[in-house]
């Protein structure tokens, strides 16, 4: 499934990557623990995580991930977006937690990677 | 032979992964494969935290060769008592400020470790600590 279809399901708003919305994305992982996504060695992960803060954008580079759910309305701080807009990340914004955001994404078709 | 040096300042959350973000470029744009870029740089990202995390200040040699990339960093701070203990993980003696970073349960040495062909770890208490890491571009 494309970016932006998860973005409606989530009621969400993309704040960077708008360009990047026509992506497809089929696996995801949940975790406020940047050290446990730094774990992940499949690329193209969809992250939903309720850290809000330069270094799950700097996490997310690493990675090779290109979307980064925040959850619980958490908004992505000006040096995040523009981190993000330079690493080629969608930054989505979303009012439900994690578990509800998990449980939709999952439904919707996303796969887990454990 | 390419070389670069860096220095990290103590505390300096909002910049930890500046160099990392750098030597991923260069990686890329010698096109090496990709999975060794991770690797390398999950590893070197772990280690600019810990310096942020732990230490006063650091130093960071990144010398890139035809084979293999050597990454060597050296900080000043409160070193690591005993090393075995903190290659293990859930080990950690982070803070409560480095935990709201999304680090500090202790995974970041075990991360490097996974992530790197060699490493070396010396470390002395109240003086400072040397982390030294050799990824090959291709399999040995």
């Amino acid at each position: 499934m494309k970016i932006s279809e998860f973005k409606d399901i989530l009621s969400g708003k993309a704040v960077s990557g708008a360009h990047l919305l026509d992506h497809e994305v089929k696996v995801a992982f949940a975790s406020d623990l940047m050290s446990d996504v730094l774990t992940i060695t499949e690329d193209n992960v969809l992250l939903i995580t309720g850290l809000a803060n330069i270094q799950a954008i700097r996490t997310a580079e690493m990675s090779n991930i290109h979307c980064v759910v925040l959850v619980r309305n958490k908004n992505a701080s000006c040096e995040m977006i523009r981190l993000a807009e330079e690493s080629d990340i969608v930054i989505i914004e979303t009012p439900y937690s994690l578990f509800r955001t998990s449980g939709l994404l999952f439904n919707a078709g996303l796969s887990p990677i454990y | 032979m390419m070389e670069f040096r860096f220095e990290i300042n103590g505390g300096d959350f909002s910049n930890a992964g500046m160099i990392s973000s750098l030597v991923k470029k260069t990686l890329k744009q010698l096109n090496i494969d990709g999975m060794i870029i991770r690797r390398t740089v999950v590893a070197l990202y772990e280690a600019e935290v810990n310096v942020v995390a732990h230490a006063y200040s650091g130093v960071v040699n990144v010398n890139i060769f035809p084979d293999k990339i050597k990454i060597k960093l050296t900080d000043k701070g409160t070193g690591i008592a005993d090393i075995d203990l903190a290659m293990q993980q859930g080990y950690s003696t982070a803070s409560p400020a480095v935990r709201e970073m999304g680090f500090g349960a202790g995974m970041g040495l075990p991360n490097i470790k996974n992530n790197t062909d060699e490493l070396n770890l010396e470390s002395t208490v109240g003086v400072g600590t040397t982390l030294e890491f050799t990824n090959f571009f291709e399999p040995k």
